[in-house]
């Protein structure tokens, strides 16, 4: 048996561009390593943050971790766009065709699992407990593990840069391309276990969040009256719990396939890959729910509090979240028209995805209703907001058409539907979430960003998003597929190529504003502090504590009575006072969720290169680190009154000299 | 909003409610599988179908074993709520030992259909029934190295809240187990061997 499974020196081997890729991300995690020996902050960072069971932490690692992958998602999409752009008749462009397929689908898969869904829970764990007037989540410690399980996956899909190679099947790894037979390498079990790990770690967020939800409230905060943010995120918990294990099952069939011989989605011995795409795409379409209804949450809260009136429509706005997550669970099939599932199925699918744009047209309107005679105010927050609707609508549309079978035949797996769904994921999730970072970052961090610089990255997003995507409707129209790495010049594609590799400059541009951005504001924190914790004037609970909001989040538990409570409080001049204090009970910092994940990680890496020693291995070290922490009878801590008092008096003091 | 603390919010058994969560993405888990199996059943690549594979009288044996071990369990935790450390033990260990039979009956059929040729390579309608019976069989095993875990927390610290509440959760697993199985010995054995 060998010991090293099929994992040969030839695995650290890689082409030039590769290499640099491989080389940039040493470099990075050598000065990240030496950093932190030179500050000497190996003890800070292990007691503060890789411990932490703060969901306000845990959502600040998410949100440092998804930004990470977003800037590799954009290198994957600039060598993309340079590879389209030059790769015409005679010139083959930059990369062999071999490194396009692997840069495509790590794109895709980076972005949707690593970037979109890291934002997601980010945002998720630092504001869904503060909205409900909850000190925690309902699982602290099952919140580390999910966040670590994310963590590992990211890892994972990382290595496969460095030791190996990635998935050239897409970033839904179709079979029977993505079968033993067609893809023989490690790629697609990169893909399937980073995908594994972090997919679980999703599912059991999806579980927290829905028991947080349901079971820790404020006394007083009905179903009715929480803040809509609140309500975005039930509806994609509930999607969470009904479609992850979708993924689960199906990324596990595959893995079957692939490690032990069976016969589930191959071409031969009886196996069914249309089966894959029914399975993969039951999962796939409620995830671009799961994505896309807290970015409506956040628009809400954001619309309403800039606007500064109540929100429109605040019961048609959960109606219309109940109905799209229905109606997200029978609409799968519209991503495969073309299997020919004969006219009545395709009717029946065709119609019930343009069925969608109902309630989803009644959310656009509530937005514009709430502007109507608000008194608004244009700060970063309200421009993504803008761009949002102005980009959405146009995805809509876009989206609508292609519902009818009959034109989605026409337009399937072109550019067009390429154009279409970053229509609806830049410009409808990612606007959300950048949205909702700048609005929620002094809650997190105690002072705001720059708005001027905020602004500069918002034009460039927004313009470089139009530059960018405009031309890929118009070469989908043209008759360009997708993923393609070479094209005859007599298309008469090119100049459209190069005008979308332009618009992916100004994006890039925009990105450099975000992390100047962000550099500027750290270094004059002072100037832009947030003393009173309500920066905004805000309209929910987690304007009423102090920004950044204390460890126990609550000193004495909100009860509330209506809708926008901390507004009220404030109009009826009741919105800060003093209380008796008592001590608070929190859960002690654990290491076992990275320690959990961690081994999940090698198990991970061991079934890539079958090893399966390692395998084994890891497993027990799973098992054990379980039963171990299950064991741990001593997981709480008390914060006592006084502590409580004296936190409390000093924010009082920092809200008066404001 | 006021900052007058009224009462603390009802301490409503979260964990329970969670694991009733977890219970459900599992069974749509296992819905997967059992939809998978639908399409692939008749997929037998030119190998022995489903009537010619299955032998009905052991499989019943497994049901009536693993059915009686939901009940086992159930007796276990009738007597935690009466404080019987002791009895909580004995039932737990009868559950534990039916549990491990059943687990032994399945790896039985198992060995028996891989070493005559059908094994989950043969077709895909055998890779879609190892695969199913197999989840199921995993979460048995899982079951019991919990059960195993706890014997030994109740046989040290005896009935406590906290363990009482594993105990809960661990006959709410096993009892759902057995409803799964219920679900493939109808879809997967019956209805295979009519066919």
């Amino acid at each position: 048996m060998n010991l090293a499974g099929r994992l040969t020196v030839s695995a650290f081997m890689h082409d030039p561009i590769t290499m640099g890729g491989v080389l940039m991300m040493i470099v990075l995690g050598l000065g990240v390593v030496g950093a932190l020996f030179y500050f000497k902050r190996w003890r800070w960072l292990w007691r503060e943050w890789l411990t932490a069971l703060d969901p306000k932490k845990i959502g600040v690692m998410y949100l440092g971790l998804a930004s990470f992958m977003l800037l590799r998602g954009v290198a994957d999409v600039m060598m993309i766009r340079v590879q389209q752009a030059t790769s015409v008749g005679a010139s083959h462009g930059i990369v062999s065709t071999d490194t396009f397929q692997q840069v495509f689908s790590a794109h895709g898969t980076i972005m949707i699992f690593f970037v979109a869904m890291g934002f997601m829970f980010g945002l998720i764990n630092l504001i869904v407990p503060l909205q409900i007037g909850a000190r925690d989540v309902a699982f602290p410690f099952l919140n580390s593990v999910s966040f670590w399980l994310y963590a590992s996956g990211l890892a994972l899909i990382n290595l496969s840069l460095v030791i190996g190679s990635f998935s050239p099947a897409g970033w839904l790894a179709y079979p029977p391309l993505s079968e033993l037979a067609y893809s023989p390498g490690v790629g697609v079990d990169y893909w399937i276990w980073s995908l594994q790990i972090a997919g679980l770690g999703s599912l059991l967020s999806g579980i927290n969040f829905t028991v947080t939800i349901l079971r820790m409230r404020a006394v007083g905060m009905s179903l009715m009256k929480m803040p809509i943010f609140v309500w975005s995120v039930l509806c994609a918990m509930a999607l969470v719990i009904f479609a992850f294990p979708i993924l689960t099952a199906t990324l596990a069939m595959l893995a079957l396939d692939r490690t032990l011989g069976m016969h589930f989605f191959t071409a031969t011995g009886g196996g069914n890959p249309m089966m894959y795409v029914n399975l993969i795409w039951s999962w796939g379409h409620p995830e671009v729910y799961i994505l896309m209804l807290p970015a409506f949450g956040i628009y809400s809260e954001i619309v309403a509090t800039f606007a500064r009136k109540r929100l429109f429509g605040y019961k048609s706005m959960v109606f219309a979240l109940g109905a799209i997550t229905v109606l997200s669970f029978i609409v799968w099939l519209h991503h495969f028209f073309t299997m020919g599932a004969g006219a009545d199925v395709n009717a029946f699918f065709g119609i019930m995805t343009g069925v969608i744009a109902i309630p989803t047209g009644v959310k656009v309107f509530n937005w514009l209703f709430t502007m109507y005679r608000g008194r608004i105010k244009f700060a970063t927050p309200m421009y993504w907001f803008l761009g949002f609707v102005f980009t959405f609508t146009i995805g809509g549309m876009t989206g609508v058409l292609m519902s009818v079978p009959a034109i989605d035949f026409q337009v399937h797996n072109t550019l067009f539907l390429v154009a279409h769904f970053h229509n609806m994921i830049i410009g409808g999730v990612l606007f959300g979430y950048f949205a909702g970072f700048s609005y929620w970052f002094p809650k997190m961090f105690g002072f705001k960003l720059n708005e001027r610089l905020g602004r500069y990255a918002f034009w460039c997003w927004f313009v470089g998003f139009l530059v960018a995507f405009m031309p890929l409707y118009i070469l989908g129209l043209m008759g360009a597929t997708r993923r393609l790495d070479h094209y005859d010049a007599s298309m008469g594609w090119q100049w459209l190529f190069i005008v979308a590799g332009v618009g992916v400059a100004i994006i890039c541009a925009g990105i450099g504003f975000q992390l100047l951005q962000l550099a500027v504001s750290i270094w004059k924190r002072k100037a832009n502090q947030d003393l009173t914790g309500d920066p905004w004037n805000g309209r929910t609970l987690e304007w009423s504590v102090a920004s950044p909001a204390p460890v126990y989040n609550f000193a004495v538990l909100p009860v509330v009575s209506e809708r926008d409570p901390f507004w009220e409080a404030k109009e009826a001049n009741q919105a800060y006072g003093l209380a008796k204090y008592s001590d608070i009970v929190m859960p002690k910092n654990s290491g076992m969720g990275l320690i959990i994940a961690g081994f999940a990680f090698i198990f991970g890496f061991a079934v890539v290169w079958h090893i399966w020693w390692l395998v084994a291995l890891a497993l027990l070290g799973v098992i054990v680190s379980i039963v171990v922490r299950a064991s741990d009878d001593d997981t709480e801590a008390i914060i006592p009154a006084a502590e409580v008092q004296r936190l409390e008096a000093a924010a009082r003091a920092r809200r008066q000299t404001a | 909003m006021s900052v007058v603390r009224a009462v603390a919010p009802p301490d409503n058994d979260k964990t329970l409610f969670g694991f009733w969560v977890y219970l459900m993405t599992d069974c749509v888990f296992f819905a997967s599988l059992f939809a998978t199996y639908a399409v692939l059943h008749t997929s037998t690549f030119g190998g022995p179908g489903s009537a010619q594979l299955f032998d009905l009288p052991p499989v019943l044996a497994e049901t009536f074993i693993l059915l009686t071990s939901s009940f086992t369990a159930g007796l276990a935790m009738l007597a935690a709520h009466r404080g019987n450390k002791h009895q909580v033990l004995g039932w737990l260990m009868v559950t534990f030992v039916l549990g491990a039979a059943f687990l032994g009956l399945e790896l039985k059929e198992f060995h028996h259909l891989a070493t005559t040729g059908n094994s989950w390579r043969r077709s895909g309608f055998l890779s879609a029934f190892f695969t199913l019976v197999g989840t199921h069989g995993l979460h048995i095993s899982v079951g019991l190295v919990w059960m195993g875990v706890l014997m030994t927390k109740v046989w040290r610290s005896g009935l406590t809240a906290v363990n009482l509440k594993r105990l809960t959760l661990v006959s709410l697993f096993w009892h759902f187990l057995d409803i799964i199985w219920i679900f493939i010995f109808t879809m997967v054995y019956l209805m295979g061997s009519l066919s």
